[in-house]
């Protein structure tokens, strides 16, 4: 009976789900695979070499890509930590102060930067900064990755924070913890597996960010998204190849650990519950 | 019954006029307790009447909507959790989760300011109190319910609260360690001292464990007084039925004088029996518990009828007659040899025992 009401029976769906995989992942295994490539062409296949990563660290490009890259991780560190606080706050004020007016409405504007168009973000940031005369440069990256990486944080922040029974921190305040210490002492530790998963997941969105950054960045700044774009408008050289295998390898170490943290959080959680029970 | 020496004692809690509304949902209306020092006193009541929320406002989580909490005579009402010297035993526990049992039980200890050496120390007399000795770095995942129940425990006594709130704390046992861990609990509040407050819905282990028991229906207090207060002089309906087994019968008030009422019974015949504080003439029931209803000749008892059915319960009978205005009364023998048990069919009268019969408020 399952059988039948099972997708994978449908017809076409496998012809699809194939389709859509290879969409998605053939570029990215063409870039990572030609990335080795000892041929100076992009197209053909001349042996098994390093030399575009060292062309990406030693070559002509090396200083340009290694500026771009320390701005990159600045902005990412920076913006990650500014926004995980942010969204703890959020969270926290969010589930943990019962009903206020404007709950929902808050709720709505924790997360619009997930719905609104990247581009009209970038636009709306240039003319926001150009009319309070604010000198375009790394200051206005900064504020804007800030904006949007809050929505990211704060998901696995509220998610995390929903599944832990607000009867730990009654206990706490039974046993003369004051609201301060309930949130230091319980409730963030609790929290820790939600907090860094946010915090991992905004470091790799702002690392990753194209649009915005390049509206609001300024002359004279580059980030890696930035710095390759602006080297493949000079044409794809392999080395093109060897810097964005490099990041793409980053973001998947980032993304897998932030769903690890995530699921350890969630065991964890399990335990408690059904210790409780 | 008439306790002096307990109602000489101070009081510990006095709950007066205390309403608690949720919107326009009143789930305490005008409760009015006082518990006394060092007393073992337990909230009875059947699930939903409102004995979690009144725990609640006593500990501090819920704000009253009418009348006050006194703690030795100060008002607490408006004093948050932390800064009341009361501890709670939470129905589940509560277990800090990322804690091991020393850090649980130390938490209280620290907040108030106890240096290390000393909490620690106190920690380990607690976890002795309660037979947990080598279980301090555990995890509270890695305790059985029972043992969790005396983590919880030991974490609320460690502070030497005046008073500890229990909500149903044995309610996640299995029936055997429930019943141990019931006398452990009994000596223990003897040994420190402490004013329980005890929440259950379960009559047995409030008629067992309690000095006194307020029974508890639908948000209002029904009736306070000892076990024995409780099952044998039920004020109301709702508290005969509640607390054990017991008939109840529909009948005429004739007359009531001295605390006596003269009640004219289905089928005609007469009892006089004592009447519950509150009762009036007119149409009233009498509750007679199954055990002390006898059976006697046919229309040589108060009452008269057939014998039903038979239930067979081990060391006791229970034998259902049908009166002939079509009522049951249960009637509960003891299966022993000299005990006279009539077979299914047979017309019997029923006789009460002296007092056994008790005219209740409606
Ligand atoms: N936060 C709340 N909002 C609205 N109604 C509530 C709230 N808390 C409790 N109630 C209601 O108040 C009544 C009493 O609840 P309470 O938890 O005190 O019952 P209880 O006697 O402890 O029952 P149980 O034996 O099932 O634990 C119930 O009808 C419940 O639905
Ligand atoms: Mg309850």
């Amino acid at each position: 009976m399952a059988r039948n009401n099972d997708m994978r029976w449908f017809p076409g769906f496998s012809v699809t789900t194939l389709l859509c995989l290879f969409l998605l992942y053939a570029p990215l295994i063409i870039v990572a695979v030609y990335s080795f490539n000892d041929s100076k062409s992009i197209t053909n296949w001349g042996g098994f070499s390093l030399r575009w990563y060292a062309d990406v660290f030693w070559g002509v490009e090396a200083p340009r890509f290694r500026a771009a890259a320390i701005n990159s991780f600045i902005i990412a560190i920076s913006a990650a930590i500014t926004s995980t606080i942010i969204a703890t706050m959020a969270a926290t004020a969010m589930l943990r102060a019962g009903r206020f007016r404007g709950k929902t409405f808050s709720f709505a504007l924790i997360n619009l930067p997930l719905m609104v168009p990247e581009i009209v973000t970038a636009v709306a940031s240039l003319i926001f900064f150009s009319a309070i005369g604010f000198t375009t440069g790394i200051l206005t990256i900064l504020i804007a990755h800030i904006v949007f990486c809050i929505p990211f944080a704060y998901l696995p922040i509220a998610a995390r924070m929903q599944g832990i029974d607000d009867l730990y921190e009654q206990a706490a305040m039974d046993l003369y913890a004051t609201r301060l210490q309930t949130f230091r002492l319980i409730l963030l530790p609790l929290m820790a597996p939600g907090i860094i998963s946010g915090f991992l997941l905004a470091f790799i969105i702002s690392l990753d960010d194209f649009i915005i950054t390049n509206f609001v960045k300024g002359a004279g700044i580059e980030t890696l998204p930035t710095a390759i774009f602006g080297s493949v408008k000079q044409g794809i050289k392999p080395n093109i190849m060897a810097i964005s295998t490099l990041l793409l390898a980053v973001s998947v170490v980032f993304v897998t650990l932030s769903w690890l943290v995530g699921r350890i959080g969630q065991k964890q959680q399990q335990t408690a519950t059904n210790g409780g029970e | 019954m008439g306790n002096t020496r307990e109602s000489m004692k101070e009081v510990a809690v006095d709950i007066v006029n205390l309403t608690k509304c949720y919107g326009d949902f009143t789930a305490l209306s005008d409760v009015s307790l006082d518990i006394r020092d060092n007393e073992f006193f337990t909230l009875l009541g059947p699930s939903g009447c409102g004995k979690t929320t009144l725990l609640r406002t006593v500990a501090g989580f819920e704000n009253v909507t009418e009348g006050a909490i006194l703690l030795y005579g100060e008002d607490i009402a408006n004093l948050p959790p932390n800064k009341r010297p009361v501890n709670t035993v939470f129905q589940q526990y509560a277990l800090f989760p990322h804690m091991d049992v020393m850090q649980n039980v130390l938490f209280g200890l620290l907040r108030l300011g106890q240096d290390a050496a000393s909490a620690r120390a106190r920690v380990g007399e607690v976890l002795e109190m309660v037979q947990l000795g080598g279980f301090a770095h555990r995890l509270p995942g890695q305790l059985s319910g029972g043992q969790q129940q005396r983590v919880a425990l030991a974490r609320a006594l460690a502070p030497n609260p005046k008073v500890l709130l229990l909500d149903e704390p044995l309610s996640a046992l299995d029936l055997k360690l429930r019943q141990a861990v019931r006398l452990e609990l009994q000596q223990l509040q003897r040994d420190t001292g402490i004013t329980f407050i005890f929440v259950t819905h379960d009559q047995e282990e409030a008629l067992t464990m309690s000095d006194r028991i307020a029974v508890i229906a639908e948000g209002r207090v029904q009736q306070v007084g000892t076990a024995r207060d409780i099952y044998e002089a039920p004020i109301n309906k709702f508290v005969a039925d509640f607390i054990g087994e017991t008939n109840l019968i529909m009948v005429q008030v004739l007359g009531l004088a001295d605390g006596n009422a003269t009640c004219l019974l289905p089928g005609g015949g007469k009892c006089t029996c004592p009447a519950a504080q509150g009762a009036i003439a007119g149409e009233g029931h009498i509750s007679v518990r199954p055990e002390r209803v006898g059976f006697a000749e046919p229309d040589a008892g108060v009452m008269s009828g057939q014998v039903a059915r038979l239930v067979y319960l081990g060391t006791d009978m229970h034998v259902d007659v049908t009166l002939v205005d079509g009522e049951t009364i249960t009637v509960r023998t003891q299966n022993s040899t000299g005990s006279y048990i009539p077979p299914v069919g047979e017309n019997v009268g029923l006789t009460f025992e002296q007092g056994a019969a008790r005219l209740l408020v409606d």
